[in-house]
């Protein structure tokens, strides 16, 4: 019984932890519908994921069974066809919903979706294959870009949808992925620099002391990195704070306003502000306590924007107080280290780093969408894994999980 | 080298368990913050997100007449308030609400400006509206989700024009109002209907009451979701009810007896308390007009009229009180010592006094003769006059005038109150003229012309001594209120008796008011006045008609002291006169239990019939009571 259990989900305890966290998510959305003038979309919300989650547990249970050599070998036609999807996207894709004036989704039928959760798992699978393959440690700059490119490819195209959420997901799939492949974490840093010079751009005082110490950091670590390569982290630094202002000012307003309440919420508390402040009034006011399942007033009266899709862990924080956050974000440390442990358990390179590239994406996805309720990260549109509102989301993640479980093990 | 010995994933895998323990403990530090430490602070936050305060309106005191008559009350009414919102929503609703009922562009703004000043506290669009507005609004509830219709008591008078000038008018309060401080914060907000004018103005603190409040649950868009539990309603206070020293069916009668061609002014007074009975000026207004909020039409038309029916000529009115003024002459002169009661003055009145190089005139061409004290005054005989002025001389007589209070207030409880004009000193002419006083200044003075002008309440306090010990207290239109001053003419008793018998002359047969002021149970006392004016004095118009007095039982004392000036009257006896005497007899015969009659002096008699048997059995020796 036990062992016909293991053969069928090969990894009980974090397919039933995920399991049971889809399940809350259900039950999150199920509340998240619970308003005093209830409509449509957020009324019967929960019935639709729910079938998608019937769908989502059939895909597991095919996925799960595909041997891992089939998987290696999809990764690149995958990989090559997502690209293409994603520049289709560009030209044909539509927005959904509050998202209307972006590019991120294709419509099929009554069905849409996106195209950018298809490209995760291939450049996953596709950067397991190439980083598997090396014998030798990313060392230096130069090794760097051939990898940054493989990932920096579909993130610039999803850049341009723009979804900066799902962008931020492809950081974490690259950092992590490298970090595994044995990439010596200053050089992870050097290469995350420019990200960095880009942001303390805003200020040229405390910019120009960046780039300083910058270079008497590369200059204390001379003999690890070729000159040129020192020159060239510089120079991007020194790039990415001219292309500041000219970025910032192609940026949206609506993305600027994201960024610039993120600093303050209050500086516009009826406009961009809102939402932030409604969701932080939301959690805050949850108390130790919460309000009670489906009871929360700022999400019954519609105070609380996107309460079930981006939002649905304000539902948790008013609903179930700090017990319902604590627990969620407990679930959701065990469920990352298990991937952990599993990627640390398989001595099969390609495993290990499948694992860990979904591992970087879904750590992405949960730090930035449970942080940016209470404004620790500005506001992108990003949903919760397994919890948050959206159908195709959902099968994608559970779809993750099973390459997950079934390469971890096979390996 | 193997880049995945086991050795380095454990070491790489610690790493990555540091990166979640950072994260996740950050986030869980984060969470803890906010809804652990800080739950409190976002608690009230998202209190005052969904919960508004809306007001319940405090209904305004009742006031009552002396015999427990109401003469103001409310009625149920109903006022359409906003609940506050971003301010495009506010005007946007706002806008589409001007389909059902009015709202000018300039209620729009200053509605908004409210909006921008006072945040959370509720609009009030129309403070009294149509029933057929309330119907209109509640059908479409769905379109004007954030619309609220409260019940409002109304404000309503009777008595209509008659109390106008007494009660005033209420109306909705202003933004200048608001930011005074006579309108506390704690108590007054934008929409609340407050005093204006006359005694709602005046006792606007009593009648006002405190509104409640209670609290609704809204939504993001501002519907009411429904009330709020957990904060308790405070139901409010009423208005404290207010007792008036007014007869409302006096005031009625008075109205109704005013020529309604005229403007004057009417006031009695009760002498054993100073109370004010009646209060009326002609013309007036219906204060009912005011409570809906007056339309801007209406108000121009009233503000446009000629004859001024927004001015209380009862205490806002100054006319030079003439020969009522003459009591206050011989008063001062029998305190000086001036004259005894008895004395006649040397020169005989023969129409016409001369003095340096000019000859002034008395009343009468024919001239009276030699007078005393009381035949000077009921023949209100100028030459007597001239030379009681001369007697006192100018400086001790505009000192003595300046004491009793001739250019002061009276102290009504009104909230506006003209003061009389009497000078103080010489310096008055220069200020005033530019010329020295001259010694002939006194002769125009002591007959009650000159630099002289009165309200009729300040007339009327004068007389109020006369018929009391030569004391008279502030009048006060409010009962049981504390009686702040007190005047004092401090006349020796007989010399108060001494001018009470001239008053007495004037009404007597042969005297310049009897025919007018003949009545069946009561006597009169009292003395007419001919006020001249600038057009007057150019034939340009007729002068003002006084008539000052007082009127009680015959041989008893006085129950009623009643002043009555009427613009352009012509004369004291003939059109001031009788309206006093119809005054007093309405009053006296309620009071003492006769039935009212509407044919009143004997004047009214004669006009409709026979010379009564009352009149030939009091005064058998009449030649004159023919028609």
């Amino acid at each position: 019984m036990r062992r016909q259990f293991t053969k069928w989900l090969l990894e009980p305890p974090l397919v039933l932890a995920v399991f049971a966290l889809t399940v809350f998510g259900l039950a999150m959305i199920y509340s998240a519908g619970v308003v005093h003038i209830p409509n449509d979309v957020t009324q019967n919300a929960w019935i639709r994921q729910g079938t998608w989650f019937a769908l989502a547990m059939v895909a597991f249970i095919g996925v799960v069974r595909v041997p891992v050599r089939w998987i290696e070998w999809v990764a690149l036609p995958a990989y090559a066809f997502s690209v293409l999807l994603l520049v289709f996207t560009l030209m044909v894709g539509t927005g959904v919903g509050t998202a209307a004036g972006v590019k991120s989704f294709i419509q099929i039928g009554p069905f849409s979706f996106q195209p950018s959760e298809i490209a995760k798992i291939a450049a996953v699978l596709f950067l397991a294959r190439f980083l598997s393959q090396r014998k030798e440690p990313l060392n230096s700059v130069q090794d760097l870009v051939l990898p940054s490119f493989l990932v920096g490819l579909p993130l610039t195209l999803i850049m341009l949808q723009p979804d900066l959420g799902t962008a931020m997901a492809f950081g974490g799939i690259l950092f992590t992925m490298l970090f595994w492949s044995g990439t010596p974490v200053i050089l992870l840093l050097l290469i995350a620099s420019p990200i960095l010079g880009l942001v303390l751009s805003y200020e040229t005082v405390i910019w120009s002391g960046y780039i300083v110490a910058l270079v008497g950091f590369l200059y204390l670590f001379r003999y690890r990195l070729l000159l040129f390569e020192s020159i060239g982290v510089v120079l991007a630094n020194l790039a990415a704070g001219t292309v500041a202002q000219p970025l910032w000012n192609r940026l949206a307003t609506y993305q600027q306003n994201r960024i610039l309440v993120f600093l303050d919420p209050e500086v516009d508390p009826r406009g961009a502000g809102y939402q932030l402040i409604q969701s932080k009034v939301a959690v805050g006011s949850g108390g130790v306590m919460g309000q009670g399942f489906t009871l929360g007033p700022q999400k019954r009266y519609d105070f609380l924007p996107e309460q079930h899709t981006d939002f649905i862990f304000s539902v948790v924080g008013e609903e179930l107080g700090f017990i319902g956050t604590a627990l969620g974000i407990l679930a959701f440390c065990f469920i990352l280290g298990h991937l952990v442990q599993m990627a640390t358990r398989t001595p099969d390179p390609f495993a290990g780093l499948v694992v860990l590239g979904i591992f970087g994406a879904w750590i992405t996805h949960i730090f930035v969408n449970i942080g940016m309720t209470i404004g620790l990260v500005p506001i992108t549109g990003i949903p919760l894994p397994f919890v948050s509102y959206g159908g195709t989301f959902l099968l994608m993640c559970w779809i993750s999980l099973a390459i997950a479980v079934r390469v971890a093990h096979e390996g | 080298m193997n880049l995945y010995h086991p050795h380095s994933r454990r070491q790489r895998a610690r790493g990555l368990y540091l990166v979640i323990a950072i994260l996740m403990g950050t986030l869980t530090i984060a969470f803890f913050r906010l809804q652990v430490l800080r739950s409190d602070t976002w608690e009230l936050r998202a209190e005052s997100n969904r919960i508004r305060q809306l007001p319940i309106p405090a209904p305004r005191g009742t006031i009552y007449d002396r015999n427990g008559l109401v003469i103001a009350d409310n009625v149920p009414g109903y006022a359409i308030t906003l609940l506050p919102g971003p301010p495009d929503s506010i005007r946007a609703t706002l806008n589409q609400m001007s389909q059902y009922l009015e709202i000018s562009d300039e209620r729009i703004e200053s509605l908004l400006a409210f909006l921008t000043r006072y945040g959370r506290q509720p609009l009030v669009v129309d403070a009294d509206a149509d029933f057929s507005v309330v119907s209109a609004l509640q059908e479409r509830r769905t379109e004007f989700p954030t619309v609220h219709i409260e019940m409002r008591p109304r404000r309503r008078y009777f008595g209509g024009e008659a109390a106008a000038h007494i009660l005033g008018y209420v109306g909705e309060i202003t933004a200048d109002e608001l930011a005074s401080t006579d309108f506390s914060q704690d108590l007054y907000e934008q929409g609340m209907v407050v005093g204006k004018a006359g005694v709602e103005k005046q006792y606007e603190s009593i009648l006002q009451g405190r509104r409640g409040l209670k609290y609704v649950e809204v939504d993001a868009r501002g519907r009411i979701v429904g009330d709020f539990g957990a904060f308790r309603e405070d139901p409010g206070e009423g208005g404290e009810s207010l007792h008036l020293n007014i007869d409302i069916e006096l005031q009625e009668w008075i109205h109704h007896i005013f020529p309604k061609s005229l403007s004057g002014a009417v006031i009695a007074l009760d002498p054993e308390d100073g109370g004010v009975l009646a209060l009326y000026s002609n013309p007036g207004y219906d204060p009912n007009d005011f409570v809906s909020g007056i339309s801007s039409q209406a108000w121009e038309d009233l503000n446009a009229d000629d004859r001024n029916p927004l001015f209380n000529r009862a205490v806002l009115g100054l006319y030079p009180p003439a020969s009522t003024w003459k009591l206050a002459a011989a008063g001062i002169g029998l305190d000086l010592g001036a004259i005894t009661p008895n004395e006649k003055m040397p020169v005989p009145c023969t129409g016409s006094y001369a003095f340096g190089n000019r000859s002034y005139r008395c009343w009468d061409p024919d001239g009276h003769g030699f007078n005393n004290l009381a035949e000077a005054i009921g023949n209100s005989c100028d030459v007597y006059f001239y030379q009681l002025g001369l007697r006192i001389g100018l400086d001790p007589l505009l000192r003595r005038s300046t004491e009793i209070g001739f250019s002061r207030q009276c102290g009504i409880d009104l909230p506006q109150e003209s003061q009389g004009v009497f000078p103080a000193e010489r310096e008055f002419w220069e200020r005033r003229f530019g010329y020295a006083p001259r010694e002939g200044e006194v002769l125009p003075l002591s007959i009650g012309q000159g630099p002289n002008s009165q309200t009729p309440l300040k007339i009327a306090q004068f007389y109020l001594a006369l018929a009391r010990d030569g004391s008279a207290p502030t009048p006060v239109l409010a009962r049981d209120l504390e009686i702040e001053q007190t005047w004092a003419l401090n006349l020796d008793p007989d010399h108060l008796e001494s001018l009470r018998e001239g008053l007495r002359k004037v009404t007597a047969p042969g005297g310049t008011a009897h025919f007018g002021t003949a009545l069946e149970h009561w006597q009169v006392l009292g003395k007419t006045g001919t006020a001249e004016h600038g057009l007057s004095q150019a034939g340009l118009a007729e002068p003002h008609a006084w008539f000052a007095g007082m009127a009680g039982p015959v041989g008893g004392s006085p129950g009623i002291v009643v002043v009555v000036i009427v613009e352009y009257g012509e004369s004291g006896s003939a059109t001031a006169a009788p309206i006093m005497a119809k005054t007093a007899d309405y009053y006296l015969r309620r009071k003492h239990g006769i039935p009212t009659d509407s044919v009143q002096t004997y004047l009214d008699h004669v006009q409709n019939g026979p010379v009564p048997t009352w009149y030939r059995e009091r005064y058998p020796n009449v030649i004159g009571a023919i028609r």
